[in-house]
């Protein structure tokens, strides 16, 4: 199976965004890169804090049901309403990015460390080991990855821990074939060829002057992959595959209130947490990515 | 061609074998009595279903040797019983994968064609308004959760505005027309009824566009880069300095060249796109695959998991060769020796 | 395919420039092109005026970044987006090209005035076949239709030289070689019957066969076409052999003009007279000094012109008026200069162009009465084939014969000079002996142990006294470590200094060496200069104290002025640290000057051995005697009464080599023999070896065309 099977969607596109932006006027394509940029951190700090902080900062306890209080637009006491158990979203909200935050972060860097470690592997070897290698990750491949995760669900059970499990099965081989592909590139450089000839082993090369090499855009498809990753989880959780009710989480609740158009709070302040958290982390990418490019660097 | 075409047959096939043993061992991990999964309460409880089951499936014997049988039945069409409907799985399958292959080809071919001239647009006014409009466009449509645009299209065009038909692939009243592809549209339209056809096309608009809406965003990113690149390669300009028509150049250079890397990541995201519709499906109450494999996974009926499973990692396998096919295709480089 | 030779073909300059009443079918005046970026705004083009005349071959030289390309861009308005023609006029034919709308200019380029590019490995598309391609650039002109196109285009492709026009048209461009695409792009240029023909480096990217085969063409097009051609080049050489006037580039403005044969005899700008003497030049030889003149400094930054003479920071003959910016002024008949030096009279000295013509059997002797060296490196018979991904797992595996049975010695002391073109080998070679790729078979013997099949055990101790420069400035420091982790890290590895201190009076040490200030070692590679990356590459090698240390095409990828600057270091160090040398390169010019002894690779094979100077005075194999003859010389009475002896086709493939002699395909005196037999390396004077049934022999059937 050739390099067709999904080198990460992202990461083709960044590599030919990479190669192209290099003809543009970088005086405008600075200012709105890095614009956006800072607007994505912004929101990204903006959510970690909230998570955070929301013990803290939440008005109630996200549990807390209160039937007489349920289906209640939302007003000065609810800022964003109640819930069909008359639990306060915003409350929800709140405690929710903890959980999505939490678990998408963790199963990116577990994910890239696995899949880097492979990949790295594997085009460093050559060989017999990277072809085995790379077989295995196609086959991994093969299975879209909401399936996949529904399948390892369904056979370990519902919850959060085994959700991440069955996510960080899919989640690796986008990195393991990144990484192979930049480590190949960096292998054949002459650095890389002078260092040999010095003498260093074959671990040193790789980990003290191929991997910082390599680390740029393996970084971006991380950050890029949070979002996905956010993504992903609220869509398991939305299917009721990934967290344990009554956690808070915000697939959870869109699906508790996808049938309530009357009701629209219940559904859609969590679609948009997602949303903008999401956007955040795909601004926050694009700029790294750029400011990472070795050519802006280099003259 | 021939040596090419066979040499990624072949590495198919392989992996398709291994994606079954794959699907087989995540079966036989599952915890707990494996005869209770696989039948479910009700059958497991009367001892000939238990029996005819045990010898069919050979559950006595080693797990290689499981597997054999495994692959002997599939090789026959027999997937298993599904548990919730108590029919074969293939033949539920057969019955909800036309609904998804319309749904998914339809978002397809709108991510394609909104997608693609829009990002070519973008990179020829590199900087102006459509350009920024577009990487606008794409990062909402990369960063929205799709059940939740699912939600909102509802609320808002058929909750508030009632201009959108209901959930479904017809409203409740109408009549299904006979079926020959299983296609609403293409059956309509062989029958002759031009107000299902009405009514099934508009059914399709809201979760076809939702659906769409990530497909979109990556399409019109990865054409305009793939666009930018290809416009600052040597050929291009020595296609100007020929003195040809800026047009020509960019519709007979650059675009062959910059459509290429599209038919890939396209493909991909067709593929996509067809085993991703559980989302959309369970919002829009559509009979397809996708929310079929929802309501396995949430009843735990095993062989609908395992045969679904099974499934889309074969469509996967099947697109990813037609599109290597295709590559061959179009770019002479690829079968240099 | 026999070669051309004997012929005593007088390039374009034997052809006097234009009368100066005829009119000029180009004038250039005052044009200025700059460039918006973020850093400000870069003057690349600034006040440049020249004449280009009908039929008339005019060269512009002028190194990376004097803005000799954008001057050709400028011309045809081919221009990218942050670039614009800020002022001035580019009179064609009566019309103002500056002035013209985009229609206007759309329908010069391609027709009237064409032009070629350098890497013809990019200038064509690759999805679209020869045919389509040529036929678009004449369709579009509207002067044929299709059919009559196709003819045309297969017609042009066969006085391109190309074998078999009607077949290859149908091909796409990855089937072809470099040499056969630039034809391809030449047909293509010339399809319209134009007036002018830019020629931006068109043999930059080209084997030196292959460029003299492409310069003899592009003559002949100038001769049948009456077309007049602009060569922009960076090499004089190049220049000298076609075009018959040149303009000299600098600093984004023409710093000399006048007729090649006089400009080269008797330069009129410091600029030019470093060109011509302060870099390795083919016909120059002093024996006994091996250095060359170097002049000091880099190219100044186009952001931030001088004020005064561009050139001031570097020119050995600067006055105090050279604070004031000079203009191009007349110095002689048909003449310009822009500087005050010449413009006040006084002519800048010339070097002897006597070389010593010493008989062969004299240095051969000198080299016999020497005490017997001993060898440092010794290969035997090394063969490394690459196999090539095979297409499935039943077709027969494919392998490259980059090495093919190679014998070499090299004593200690000297330095070997390892010349071939592409494809030859010598850079795998070179990773054989540092011991990055393993032999297939063979032996290698460093120092006297034997190391072809050493494990990297082994190798360990031994990496101490063998390193290596690459070619690369860009590639070959590490883009994320500081300058002294790269210098230190090396030293440290192999415990050579005590302690901290030890290591930074070591890196300090290693810069000086290299001629660096101790300020390098807190900065990044990207924030030097290619000839500044290399020095530290130097150092980085010189770091463990080798004995032994092989550069691979260390100053390929520089100018010509920094390459004489590097050479002369190499040597210092050479003496200085008693260093031995393997020197690999393609320009015969640079390994003439710096190699004691040559050896010349084709194709995996070595084809002769001799030391420098025999190799020039008395090639024994036919290779070299083409391989000499084909290299460029900045010096018109030279050019004109030197023996040609080209070679034609192009070089065999390395999956398939020929059987028995490998360069039997081009060689004009291969009989029978040499394909069954495979010539072996005798030593057929002392100290000279050569491969080849009939070495020392030239043309017995051929005469000489006069």
């Amino acid at each position: 199976m050739t390099d067709s099977v999904a080198v990460s969607d992202d990461v083709q596109v960044a590599a030919i965004e990479l190669r192209a932006e290099s003809t543009s006027t970088r005086g405008q394509r600075w200012r709105r890169r890095y614009g956006l940029a800072a607007i994505g951190v912004a929101i990204i700090v903006a959510w970690m804090l909230v998570a955070l902080l929301a013990p803290w900062i939440a008005p109630y306890r996200p549990d807390l049901v209160d039937v007489t209080q349920r289906l209640l637009p939302p007003s000065a006491a609810h800022w964003l309403g109640t819930d069909t158990l008359g639990r306060d979203v915003l409350s929800r909200l709140l405690y929710g990015a903890r959980v999505s935050l939490f678990v998408s972060i963790l199963v990116v860097l577990l994910g890239a460390a696995f899949g880097i470690l492979v990949g790295g592997i594997a085009a460093y070897a050559g060989g017999w080991v990277e072809h085995a290698l790379m077989r295995f990750t196609d086959l991994v491949l093969c299975f879209p990855p909401i399936i996949l995760a529904m399948a390892i669900a369904a056979a370990l059970g519902i919850g959060t821990v085994n959700t991440m499990i069955a996510m960080l099965v899919v989640w690796w081989p986008k990195f393991a074939r990144l990484a192979r592909g930049l480590v190949l590139v960096q292998r054949h450089q002459e650095y890389v060829e002078a260092a040999h000839v010095i003498g260093y082993g074959p671990g040193r090369v790789l980990l003290k002057h191929i991997l910082p090499n390599a680390l740029g855009p393996l970084i971006v498809l991380c950050t890029l992959d949070v979002g996905h990753a956010i993504l992903v989880f609220a869509g398991l959780s939305f299917l009721g595959l990934g967290v344990v009710p009554p956690t808070a989480e915000w697939g959870a609740m869109v699906s508790e209130g996808r049938e309530l158009v009357e009701q629209w709070w219940c559904a859609t302040f969590a679609g948009l947490a997602i949303f903008t958290v999401v956007m955040g982390f795909n601004f926050l990418g694009d700029g790294v990515r750029d400011w990472l490019d070795p050519r802006a660097r280099r003259r | 061609m021939f040596r090419y075409v066979s040499n990624r047959l072949i590495t198919s096939v392989v992996l398709a074998l291994f994606a079954t043993l794959v699907v087989f061992l995540i079966a036989s991990v599952v915890p707990g009595d494996p005869i209770l999964a696989m039948l479910g309460d009700l059958a497991a409880s009367k001892p000939e279903i238990v029996a005819e089951y045990r010898a069919r499936w050979g559950l006595d014997l080693p797990l290689w040797q499981q597997y054999w049988i495994f692959l002997q039945r599939l090789f026959h069409g027999d997937l298993g019983i599904s548990i919730s409907t108590g029919r074969p799985v293939l033949a539920d399958i057969a019955q909800y994968a036309p609904a998804t292959v319309e749904l998914g080809t339809i978002a397809f071919v709108l991510s394609i064609a909104i997608g693609v001239p829009f990002g070519i647009v973008a990179a020829v006014w590199r900087d102006s308004w459509v350009d920024h409009s577009a990487r606008f466009i794409s990062l909402v449509g990369v960063s929205s959760p799709v059940f939740w645009l699912a939600f909102i299209a509802l609320t808002i065009f058929y909750g508030w505005l009632q201009i959108a038909p209901g959930p479904g692939r017809l409203d409740p009243i109408d009549f299904p027309p006979a079926n020959v592809t299983g296609s609403f549209l293409i059956d309509s339209l062989i029958a002759g009824d031009w107000e299902t056809f009405k009514t099934a096309f508009a059914h399709l608009i809201l979760p076809s566009l939702v659906l769409c809406a990530a497909t979109l965003g990556l399409i019109t990113r990865i054409t305009r880069a793939s666009m930018l690149e290809t416009l600052g390669q040597d050929y291009v300009r020595v296609a100007r300095a020929k003195g040809m028509k800026e047009r020509a150049v960019i519709v007979r250079h650059a675009l062959p060249n910059a459509l290429i890397p599209v038919i890939t990541l396209a493909g991909l995201a067709y593929a996509n796109l067809l085993t991703g519709t559980v989302l959309t499906e369970t919002i829009f109450s559509w009979p397809g695959l996708g929310r079929y494999t929802f309501r396995s996974a949430l009843s735990l009926d095993l062989p609908a998991i395992m045969g679904m499973t099974l499934l889309f990692a074969i469509v996967y396998l099947i697109i990813n060769l037609l599109v290597d096919l295709s590559y061959a295709l179009v770019d002479p480089r690829v079968l240099k020796r | 395919m026999a070669s051309v030779t004997g012929s005593t073909l007088a390039p374009g300059v034997a052809d006097a420039p234009p009368a100066a009443s005829m009119r000029p079918l180009l004038d250039v005046r005052d044009l200025r092109t700059y460039f918006d970026t973020d850093a400000g705004v870069v003057r690349a083009v600034d006040g440049v005026s020249f004449q280009v005349f009908p039929g008339e071959t005019l060269g512009i030289v002028g190194e990376s970044g004097s803005g000799k390309s954008v001057t050709a861009l400028s011309i045809i308005r081919l221009l990218q987006e942050q670039s614009r023609i800020a002022s001035g006029k580019i009179v064609f034919r009566e019309r103002d090209i500056v002035a013209m709308d985009e229609d206007d200019v759309r329908a010069l380029r391609g027709d009237k005035i064409a032009m070629v590019f350098q890497d013809p490995m990019t200038s064509l598309n690759p999805v679209r076949r020869i045919s389509d391609q040529l036929v678009e650039a004449m369709v579009i002109h509207g002067r044929h239709d299709r059919p009559s196109a196709l003819r045309r285009a297969i017609d042009l492709l066969g006085r391109m030289g190309i074998t078999a026009p009607e077949r290859a048209i149908a091909g796409f461009p990855h089937q072809f070689s470099g040499g056969m695409r630039q034809r391809v792009m030449l047909a293509m240029g010339f399809s319209n019957e134009p007036v002018l023909l830019l020629a931006d480096e068109p043999t930059t990217a080209l084997d030196v066969t292959i460029q003299a085969q492409i310069l003899d063409l592009l003559r002949e097009l100038n001769a049948d076409f009456s077309a007049a051609i602009v060569l922009i080049s960076h090499d004089l050489g190049v220049i000298a052999n076609v075009c018959s006037r040149v303009v000299v580039m600098y600093g984004g403005e023409v710093v000399e003009e006048g007729s090649t044969e006089a400009l080269l005899a008797d330069p009129k700008h410091p600029y030019t007279w470093a060109l011509l003497n302060a870099a390795p030049r083919l016909d120059r030889n002093t024996p006994g000094e091996k250095r060359l003149t170097t002049i000091e400094g880099t190219p100044p930054d186009p952001l931030n012109w001088p004020k005064g003479c561009r050139f001031a920071a570097r020119c050995p003959f600067r006055i105090e008026k050279c604070d004031e910016h000079p203009d191009l002024l007349p110095v002689g008949e048909a003449r310009r200069s822009r500087c005050w030096v010449t413009q006040m009279g006084q002519n800048l000295p010339r070097r002897s162009q006597t070389h010593a013509a010493q008989a062969p059997d004299v240095m051969l002797a000198e080299a016999a009465l020497a005490t017997p060296p001993e060898p440092i490196l010794e290969l035997r018979n090394l063969v490394k084939h690459f196999p090539v991904p095979k297409e499935t797992p039943f077709s027969r595996q494919q392998v490259v014969h980059a090495v093919d049975g190679v014998d070499l010695t090299v004593y200690r002391g000297e330095t070997v000079g390892l010349v071939g073109e592409s494809g030859c080998g010598k850079s795998t070679l070179a990773r054989l002996i540092a011991r990055i790729h393993t032999p297939d078979s063979g032996s290698m013997t460093f120092e006297g142990r034997e190391i072809a099949f050493a494990t990297p055990a082994q190798m360990r101790p031994l990496r101490r006294r063998m390193q290596m420069i690459f070619q690369d400035p860009y590639a070959s420091l590490n883009p994320r470590m500081m300058v002294e982790q790269i210098l230190a890290e090396p030293v440290r590895f192999h415990g050579l200094a005590a302690d901290e201190a030890g290591l930074r009076l070591r890196v300090n040490e290693l810069l000086s060496l290299v001629g660096l200030t101790a300020s390098a070692a807190r900065k990044f590679p990207h924030e030097f200069s290619g000839g500044q990356r290399q020095r530290i590459s130097i150092a980085r090698a010189l770091a463990v104290a080798p004995e032994f240390i092989i550069a691979d095409e260390p100053i390929s990828s520089l100018d010509v002025n920094i390459q004489a600057q590097i050479i002369n270091l190499l040597i210092d160090l050479q003496e200085r640290l008693n260093l031995t040398y393997l020197f690999i390169a393609h320009d015969l010019a640079v390994v003439k000057h710096i190699s004691d002894r040559i050896v010349v690779l084709y194709l995996g094979k070595v084809m002769e051995i001799a030391t420098s100077a025999a190799l020039f005075a008395a090639p024994l194999h036919p290779y070299t005697r083409s391989l000499i003859s084909a290299v460029p010389i900045p010096d018109v009475a030279v050019e004109r009464i030197r023996q040609r002896h080209l070679l034609q086709g192009e070089p065999p493939s390395a999956l398939n080599p020929p059987s028995g002699c490998r360069f039997r395909t081009r060689c004009p005196l291969a009989q029978d023999i040499c394909a069954q037999q495979t010539p072996l390396l005798i030593e057929h004077r002392p100290g000279q070896w050569a491969a080849c049934h009939f070495a020392g022999q030239t043309d017995p059937a051929q005469r000489y065309a006069s």
